[in-house]
């Protein structure tokens, strides 16, 4: 039990000092290393998981308690948590002062500007990883295809989408 | 530095308003929580930090809700404020996990699921989508996400070294970018 706290400590402090662009890029090496590399959780249960956060509301991290209470309970729930949150916000708190020195030089608008590809390249791998994960048949497809046109064409409420796709989920068609 | 004053106790409440009520998303909650509804922050003051928590590693609305608290009522108030915004979330995220854990074998739990995550990949992939197109016209730039999907995608590297090599390239590429665009 100790061992895998101190494997979901060191997880998900890196992951955190990682997350340039928010949390969503982290979600493939969360699922490599909760899935592939620790057999913690299935994929399906991994994408289960994410779409149960992504139900509730809160910032884009909220899958991170979920994974620490699913592998260890509540010491994995306040592991996680704080590992996730910790290094990254004292980095926060550390560079605020800074701040007001190095907004305005150049290096600092190079490194936001070449941040960006990055932050795509990572967030297009996560949405193909959790729509391989979520996706298991043509039905399936075609909702996770209808909501991410609607939710770019249209100014629909993703809660509505998250409804929708549940209630042909429940009817069991195509599964 | 600070015209308003803000306790511990209304850090704390505060965010964490904004973390119950943020769903999809709780970026444009967060400004009319912080600017609008507190006053805690003028919008230019709102934009500029929110330019640093963007900047640095870890969730945006997350980092801001350190910021704002460190701001006002230093280490303490980041503590507030954090707690605050993902307190309430958790405590829902956590009776959500109880309530799929004691039902996950029901085949309409099951079914309700398989929609429910497709669904939220949906979401996903529209997000990967908008924060594509502005790459348009710019090949250095789709090149560079191009190698770090596939690397993640489909080659399934680790995320430390496919940052460690791809980020001070793409940061050398917009570095020119920058500075042929001066010399214009």
């Amino acid at each position: 039990m100790t061992q895998t706290l101190i494997a979901l400590a060191l997880i998900f402090g890196e992951l955190s000092l990682l997350a340039f662009g928010g949390g969503n890029t982290t979600l493939p090496e969360m699922h490599r290393q909760v899935v592939d590399v620790h057999h913690w959780m299935t994929g399906t249960e991994f994408s289960a998981l994410y779409a149960l956060a992504q139900a509730a509301p809160g910032p884009n991290l909220m899958v991170v308690p979920l994974i620490g209470w699913h592998v260890a309970g509540w010491q994995g729930l306040i592991v996680t948590t704080v590992a996730k949150m910790g290094p990254s916000s004292i980095i926060t708190m550390l560079v605020l002062h800074a701040w007001e020195r190095f907004k305005d030089r150049p290096w600092r608008r190079a490194v936001q500007a070449g941040l960006v590809p990055v932050t795509t390249g990572l967030v297009a791998a996560s949405a193909l990883l959790i729509a391989k994960s979520a996706d298991t048949h043509w039905v399936s497809w075609a909702i996770t295809g209808v909501c991410a046109v609607l939710t770019i064409r249209t100014r629909i409420h993703p809660l509505w989408l998250l409804l929708g796709g549940s209630l042909i989920g429940l009817t069991g068609f195509g599964q | 530095m600070n015209r308003v004053q803000v306790s511990l106790r209304e850090l704390f409440t505060g965010f964490l308003g904004l973390g119950l009520m943020a769903f999809g998303g709780a970026m444009p909650l967060a400004r009319r929580t912080i600017v609008e509804q507190r006053r805690w922050l003028t919008p230019e003051e709102f934009t500029e930090l929110l330019g640093l928590c963007q900047f640095l590693p870890g969730g945006n609305v997350i980092n801001l809700s350190v910021a704002i608290g460190m701001r006002f009522r230093g280490v303490a108030g980041s503590i507030a404020a954090m707690s605050g915004l993902i307190g309430g979330p958790t405590a829902i995220v956590i009776a959500l996990g109880v309530i799929y854990e004691r039902t996950q074998n029901n085949p309409y739990v099951q079914h309700l699921f398989a929609g429910l995550a497709a669904a939220a990949a949906g979401l996903l992939v529209a997000m990967a989508v908008k924060i594509a197109l502005p790459l348009r016209g710019r090949p250095a730039a789709i090149a560079i996400a191009v190698l770090g999907f596939a690397a993640i995608a489909v080659l399934r590297v680790p995320l430390l070294p496919t940052m460690l090599v791809l980020t001070p390239l793409s940061i050398a590429v917009a570095t020119r970018r920058t500075a042929t665009g001066n010399a214009q």
